[in-house]
């Protein structure tokens, strides 16, 4: 298997699919763009077989200088494995999901998805600066298609102030980018991950990457394109926007920041930590008095997003192990709540809170699902929320007990928002007629729920499938950090055994002390 | 003597082949198309072969008054190949008024614009550019009867003797105060302590130049001009004089002005960064695709310059890599806009009447896509690329606050280019039905332009670095 481009062979598939789909056909294009995700998702399967876990760090990788400047080339670890898998895993889902909503221009849109799962999976594959950068910037341009021609109402205005506040950003990423290759005169990412920069420069970089990525992540005062762009994207759209482009953010944080920039990201750690406490307090508040459901479940994300930074700057195992099964986590949840709102709007073309209440009624079904996700967001211990949040709040709480409090509190704010959406949709009067016409799910839509709510519980109950690749990744990071790391305020150490009782003492006191680090 | 004649050979073809072309028409009317149209293409291939035949020569001629190198062979490959293309597109577009002086006009400005590319003395300079100008004021006002042609002519004419006389009159001081219209003891000259004479040639030249690139501030000319000017004509306008002036520029800044760096520094970095801020600013409210276009233009000179401030020989290789992919940019898109006509086989040039194109001609707004997004500079379009280089440039030689101030001020660009997309694709069918206009010739130039700036280019990459690298190392 080494030897094999399977990485490229997941690229080529898609984007050979995407030039088919734009002169098939309308059923045609369907069928096109579902047959080739699926293909691509078997590939990613074969592709986490194949991962050596605790092998080398960076597999399948392939080059080729074809490009003089800057090479083609393709590697992945265990995180980049796992932002991969989530992409190839929503991409068919996202294809089911559009199948009858989407009916003007099938070609064209099924064209752009598949564009999108190209770049997609090339911004976590490339293992070359620029052609990381090509990717990066690239997805801006399906996603603008996909958000103007089927977006809803106020598309062209979303579509717009999605694109150019993402470029405003990006762009000086670039300029960040030029400044590293001058400096360490090569565009291989491994090599740059452990090229030191000067302390000094370090923050300017860091500055400017910070500019890009937050953006993209988003992060609060800069999350404001998210809700326009996820209420005026069609379903498919926000299930890929929440569930696979908010985390080239945090990729962007972990693979590049972090490691390329410690000094400067210990320095402005308490930037990050204070955008992510204001983040995770006002856009709770913000999406509990939201009455658009789209709206809601975006400003919940940005919510999410903020505890993953959080976690990430904890520069420690359990804080980035936790903000990447936050990450995982989020991409599957926040896809399955999008279409969960999908779902129902496809029924009353409304996202209104209002219009609803009583689904529990006639769609049981559906309130099942929709209940297993609104839990899933919440971090109910059994879904997959519950761990990457306990995870991450652990390892804030290791660097900064003030932080750990304020998220949690996003947290209690989380249920608080969720809960309050689920009962205004699902519980209550079944009063309108409207709403008691609306019949429950129906075998497409059970296939997408299904496997959304499989993956969830997988994540929840045996967590380790999805740690494992990525733990020694997360390790070679936190190494990498831990000398320019502060200490936190937690000071944790051996407690000191009680003096017990006379018989049995010894026994005791060493239980007890192992269980604390 | 001779040997000298013997090292300008295209020069001389494109001499004696516009003569040939223009007797042709003369003598055998403006109705055989064919055979005129064909002489001109035959000499400029002829004459972009000779330049090939040249490849490896580095001299001058003519007492140091021309130069013969790769750095010129470059430009005038780009010249000739645009030429080539705005003379194969005319005839669809004049039918009946087509004339032979078109092509014969075209021939001479190429002419002219080669002399621009390889002078190293300010008269060959200033010989060459009035060659290239003077045709060029006749192109623009090609259609007689039309209006909004004559009127961009006269305009044309107006502000570019203008030019001429700022020009000239930058030359006069610089001459005055260096004794030398020879570019290499200009320099010389420039290596000691600059005179407030000096430092005034250097304004005057700089800006008559300016004017020759649409820099702004002294881009006043150029959406009229675009506007006003027969369609083809504007392509023309808008590809091979830029590159000519681009070079002529590079060259004058380089290689005659090369020890004053601090005194053309700032000048050029100010006009970049106005050409890339006023470009797209002034590209906002347009209603009209030429217009906009010009406006396009004069943001892309800003980002060229960027790359000549830097003034190293990776800002030069920058520049040349950036007038290639922009030359192929826009010549495919205003081939689009050539091929933009409703039913009754008008030419369409508002920017609303395109609502819907998508729809009527998807492979069409789907190119136009592709120039767009090219010239807005987003990846994976070949048009990152040139960009990117020019930045580089600007950062490794510390220009970094100009880098940054430039790629942000690239995001208002963006806007612009995105809002014809956005009316291409979102908006609803206009009332003008635009499904006229297709032809086999101009539709293959468009898609082989839009495959080559849709991520094939970077294939090119090298060959483009190995080009451009040893036509800018002559100037080091």
């Amino acid at each position: 298997m080494s030897g094999f481009p399977i990485l490229s062979l997941m690229l080529a598939v898609p984007l050979v699919a995407a030039i088919l789909c734009l002169y098939a056909g309308d059923r045609n294009a369907r069928m096109i763009a579902l047959v080739a995700t699926l293909i691509d998702f078997a590939l990613g399967v074969v592709l986490w077989a194949n991962f050596d876990i605790g092998g080398a760090q960076w597999q399948f990788v392939e080059r080729a200088d074809l490009f003089g400047r800057f090479s083609y080339k393709l590697g992945i670890d265990g995180m980049a494995l796992m932002l991969i898998m989530l992409s190839v895993f929503l991409m068919p889902l996202c294809i089911l999901a559009s199948w009858d909503a989407i009916k003007q221009r099938v070609g064209l849109y099924m064209a752009m998805f598949l564009i999108m799962e190209v770049v997609m999976i090339g911004v976590f594959m490339a293992q070359d600066l620029l052609l990381f950068y090509i990717f990066f910037e690239a997805g801006l341009i399906p996603m603008y298609f996909i958000i103007g021609i089927w977006g809803g109402a106020n598309r062209k205005y979303a579509a717009f102030k999605f694109f150019l506040y993402t470029l405003l950003g990006s762009v000086l990423m670039l300029i960040a980018m030029i400044a590293m290759i001058a400096e360490a005169g090569t565009t291989d990412i491994p090599t740059l991950l452990n090229y030191d920069f000067p302390v000094e420069m370090q923050t300017w970089l860091w500055l400017a990457f910070f500019a890009s990525l937050a953006v993209k992540m988003p992060m609060w005062p800069v999350h404001t394109w998210l809700p326009d762009a996820h209420v005026q994207a069609p379903t498919a759209g926000s299930m890929i926007l929440a569930g696979v482009l908010l985390k080239l953010g945090a990729y962007g944080f972990i693979r590049f920041m972090m490691p390329m920039f410690p000094d400067a990201s210990a320095q402005l750690m308490w930037l990050v930590f204070g955008l992510s406490m204001v983040a995770v307090v006002y856009t709770s508040l913000v999406a509990l008095v939201q009455n658009d459901m789209k709206k809601l479940i975006a400003y919940s994300s940005v919510a999410h997003m903020a505890i993953v930074t959080a976690g990430l700057f904890a520069f420690n195992q359990q804080g980035i192990e936790g903000a990447l099964i936050i990450m995982l986590s989020h991409g599957v949840v926040s896809a399955a709540l999008f279409f969960c709102v999908g779902v129902i709007y496809d029924r009353l073309h409304t996202r209104e809170i209002d219009r609803y209440g009583g689904l529990a009624v006639n769609m049981p079904a559906y309130a099942l699902f929709f209940m297993l996700f609104t839990m899933a967001s919440i971090g109910l211990p059994g879904t997959s929320g519950f761990v990457g949040e306990f995870l991450s709040l652990l390892g804030i709480y290791e660097a900064s007990s003030v932080v750990a409090f304020v998220c949690t509190t996003g947290i209690i704010l989380g249920a608080a928002y969720m809960l309050y959406l689920y009962r205004r949709v699902v519980f209550g009067e079944l009063t309108k007629d409207d709403v008691k016409a609306m019949p429950d799910l129906n075998p497409r839509e059970w296939a997408i729920m299904a496997p959304l709510a499989a993956v969830a519980l997988w994540m929840g109950v045996y967590p380790e499938s999805f740690l494992a690749p990525m733990r020694s990744d997360v390790t070679t990071v936190v190494a990498r950090l831990a000398p320019a790391k502060p200490a936190g305020d937690a000071h944790l150490a051996a407690g000191k055994p009680k003096p017990a009782a006379a018989h049995g003492e010894n026994a005791h006191g060493s239980s007890h002390a192992g269980g604390v680090q | 003597m001779t040997a000298d004649l013997m090292l300008i050979w295209p020069e001389l073809i494109l001499t004696i082949g516009g003569l040939i072309t223009l007797m042709l028409g003369t003598f055998m009317g403006d109705r055989q198309v064919g055979i005129y149209q064909l002489s001109s293409l035959l000499t400029l291939a002829a004459a972009a072969a000779a330049v090939v035949a040249l490849f490896g020569v580095e001299t001058t001629v003519f007492s140091g008054t021309l130069s013969v190198d790769a750095f010129g062979g470059f430009a005038k490959l780009l010249i000739y190949a645009a030429s080539f293309i705005c003379i194969l597109v005319a005839p669809r577009f004049f039918t009946g008024a087509m004339r032979a002086e078109y092509p014969t006009l075209i021939l001479f400005a190429a002419l002219g614009m080669g002399i621009m590319a390889s002078s190293r003395d300010l008269m060959t300079l200033y010989v060459g550019l009035e060659l290239n100008s003077l045709a060029a004021y006749v192109l623009a006002s090609f259609m007689r009867t039309d209006e909004r042609s004559s009127e961009a002519g006269l305009k044309y004419f107006v502000l570019g003797a203008l030019a001429s006389g700022m020009l000239l009159y930058g030359i006069s001081l610089l001459y005055g105060f260096t004794g030398t219209t020879d570019f290499a003891g200009i320099a010389a000259a420039m290596g000691g302590e600059l005179n407030i004479g000096l430092i005034f040639g250097i304004v005057f030249v700089l800006s008559g130049l300016g004017f020759k690139i649409s820099a702004v501030p002294f881009h006043m000319w150029t959406p009229d001009v675009y506007e006003g000017a027969p369609t083809p004509v504007t392509t023309f306008f808008a590809s091979a004089p830029k590159v000519a002036a681009m070079a002529l520029m590079t060259r004058v800044v380089i290689d005659a002005m090369g020890p004053a760096v601090g005194a053309w520094q700032q000048i050029v970095i100010f006009l970049a960064l106005a050409s890339i801020i006023l470009g797209a600013v002034g590209a906002i409210g347009q209603k009209n695709i030429k217009r906009l276009l010009a406006y396009s233009s004069i943001n892309n000179v800003g980002f060229m310059l960027i790359g000549l401030a830097a003034g190293t020989q990776q800002g030069v290789e920058g520049v040349l890599t950036y007038l290639l992919v922009y030359l192929v940019t826009t010549l495919g898109a205003f081939l689009v806009v050539l091929q933009l006509r409703d039913a009754g086989g008008n030419q369409v040039e508002s920017i609303p009447a395109l609502a819907g194109l998508s729809q009527r001609r998807p492979g069409l707004a789907a190119a136009m896509s592709v120039f767009l997004f090219s010239l807005a500079g987003i990846p994976p379009l070949f048009g990152f690329w040139p960009k990117y280089l020019v930045f580089e440039a600007a950062v490794n030689a510390n220009l970094v606050p100009l880098a940054v101030a430039g790629i942000v001020a690239s995001v208002i660009g963006a806007f612009y280019y995105i809002a014809i997309i956005k009316t291409m694709y979102f908006d609803d069918k206009s009332e003008v039905d635009v499904t006229g206009g297709g032809n086999a010739v101009e539709g293959t130039i468009v898609a082989a332009s839009a495959l080559w700036l849709s991520a094939i280019g970077y294939l090119f990459i090298p060959m483009l670095a190995v080009a451009s690298a040893h036509a800018a190392s002559v100037l080091f």
